[in-house]
């Protein structure tokens, strides 16, 4: 009887033993960058090294540090994130994980993480992908496709500023992209944390973008939008060759820049061209027995 | 009736015990205790092209009462009995912002129905639902663009805000059921074609919360089921 219950207990423990075995394997994701290949199990010791006190033991943000740090860190655990290349909505691309941690946030405590090596950053991309089932369940998402930047003139400026009149980017962002628009004192994150609009015309000629510095990565926020935050998605409303101009007109607003673009605009004086005036609408063909309005 | 068509009555009639036993209907009306806080002005001055469209300042809809101590956009549905229903509707629910404002302030649909959303004021507006379970994503649409068209794939109860405008929020009701109604500015609400059986019907309201209540469906007949949430002091 006694041998019997033993067995028991053997089978019984074998039983946990294989399904907490699968449940951790479960977790177990990679990345791939390139020909890199990351490995969370590889990123747990990075994590802890790193991340932890910030992003906390299960990616939540509300690592012991978070108390302190204004933006709060991201919630790895809600993958939600802000720099992307895919629609808004969906699950960025492993590549773009790994530029964000090279990167860093701009204004933020988050620093560029460059001295860690190329696959330290990989492995900790795979890692942090443990932390939502997301990553198991939601086909990889449409990668926004970034079309050649068409040359900087004086035209392409000017049209981007009547984008951001039409579009009306000053509302949060200012006139003159100050951050200071109507709306930005009231703007919360989707935690509902304050949050203000970028400034454009704060920072020296290092200035950048917290999703990079390049013009292709101006043109990819705006398009995608910076989730989690009240900064929506443009990329159903403009095409994209007004995008590019809207890319040359807000490097216009970075007044402490070095630009291609702060360049053409002082070389024009300073000064837009005048909005070129809508073409008319097409006469609609008149009905044969069409009346004058109000007659009978 | 010939055999194909005595079979294909058999099968519509074992698809829907509806037609089989008869449908039954709840219906009943949403009313609250107490005093409701006052819904608060909205000082739309900072977006002259919407405050021009009110002859007096608009309130707030957190709170949306009737004659009788009803209370409107309570959703009200079934939230177990029934089976879940894996095929949407292949009509659109729409979403209107109008006068800063969304219509409808509640808007219930089902998993994977198609919404559209549209703009028909003179400004910009973003649409930002801040979904936990489903995605959450945050769209621009300025005056003058086609609807959007999104959908929702998991039941959840999602805030909707505009960032540019705060004082907009308004709800999606994503349901796995087809028997659902949102309540009228008389509180009454409605699930018709109901087949026989026990089910619980859930009440919800985006201050006051849930309630539930059970009710037995036993053929074509129509059940009364009152819900009455407590009104919060602030």
């Amino acid at each position: 009887m006694r041998t019997k219950i033993f067995q028991g207990m053997f089978v019984a423990i074998g039983v946990a033993f294989l399904a907490a075995a699968s449940l951790c394997g479960a977790q177990e994701m990679e990345s791939h960058i390139g020909s890199l290949t990351g490995h969370s199990n590889d990123g747990t010791k990075l994590y802890k090294r790193y991340c932890f006190y910030c992003h906390g033991q299960y990616g939540d943000g509300a690592g012991e540090n978070a108390a302190w740090i204004e933006p709060k860190p991201r919630d790895f655990t809600a993958a939600t994130f802000k720099c992307r290349s895919t629609t808004t909505g969906f699950l960025p691309t492993d590549e773009d994980l790994y530029k964000s941690i090279a990167r860093g946030f701009s204004n933020s405590n988050m620093p560029p993480w460059a001295p860690l090596s190329n696959q330290n950053r990989a492995d900790l991309v795979a890692y942090i992908k443990t932390f939502s089932p997301r990553w198991k369940t939601e086909k990889p998402a449409e990668v926004l496709v970034v079309p050649s930047e068409p040359p900087v003139n004086i035209e392409s400026i000017s049209h981007g500023h009547e984008l951001f009149e039409k579009l009306e980017c000053w509302k949060c962002h200012g006139q003159e992209g100050r951050g200071d628009g109507p709306s930005a004192s009231t703007l919360t994150d989707s935690k509902d944390q304050p949050i203000r609009p970028y400034n454009f015309a704060g920072g020296a000629n290092d200035s950048r973008f917290k999703c990079g510095s390049e013009n292709a990565d101006i043109y990819k926020i705006f398009m995608t939008g910076v989730d989690g935050t009240p900064m929506p998605s443009f990329g159903d409303v403009i095409k994209p060759n007004d995008a590019w101009d809207l890319v040359h007109f807000l490097r216009t607003l970075q007044v402490n820049r070095k630009s291609k673009e702060n360049e053409v605009l002082k070389a024009a004086g300073g000064k837009l061209l005048p909005e070129k005036p809508a073409p008319p609408a097409p006469e609609a063909p008149a009905a044969p027995d069409a009346k004058a309005p109000g007659s009978r | 009736m010939s055999i194909k068509q005595t079979s294909m009555v058999a099968a519509l009639l074992m698809a829907c015990p509806a037609l089989m036993f008869g449908a039954g209907t709840v219906k009943g009306k949403v009313t609250f205790t107490g005093t409701p806080v006052k819904q608060k002005p909205i000082d739309m001055s900072k977006e002259p092209s919407c405050a021009k469209q009110y002859p007096t300042p608009p309130t707030t809809q957190t709170i949306v009462t009737g004659e009788g101590d009803t209370l409107e956009n309570v959703v009200v549905y079934i939230s177990a009995g029934a089976p879940d229903e894996t095929t949407a509707p292949t009509q659109a629910v729409t979403f209107e912002q109008k006068g800063c404002r969304y219509m409808p302030h509640v808007l219930a649909m089902r998993v994977n129905q198609e919404l559209k959303v549209v703009n028909s004021d003179q400004t910009s507006h973003n649409i930002h639902p801040l979904a936990k379970v489903n995605r959450e994503w945050n769209k621009s649409q300025p005056p003058g663009t086609p609807p959007l068209s999104e959908k929702f794939d998991k039941e959840e109860f999602i805030s909707v805000k505009c960032n540019v405008h705060p004082w907009m929020r308004g709800y999606f009701a994503v349901l796995k059921t087809s028997h659902y109604d949102v309540s009228k500015d008389n509180g009454s609400f409605a699930l018709p074609n109901l087949p026989p059986g026990k089910y619980t019907l859930t009440a919800w309201h985006e201050d006051y919360g849930t309630q539930t209540a059970d009710v037995m469906i036993a053929g074509s007949e129509t059940k009364n089921v009152n819900f009455a949430f407590k009104a919060k002091a602030f």
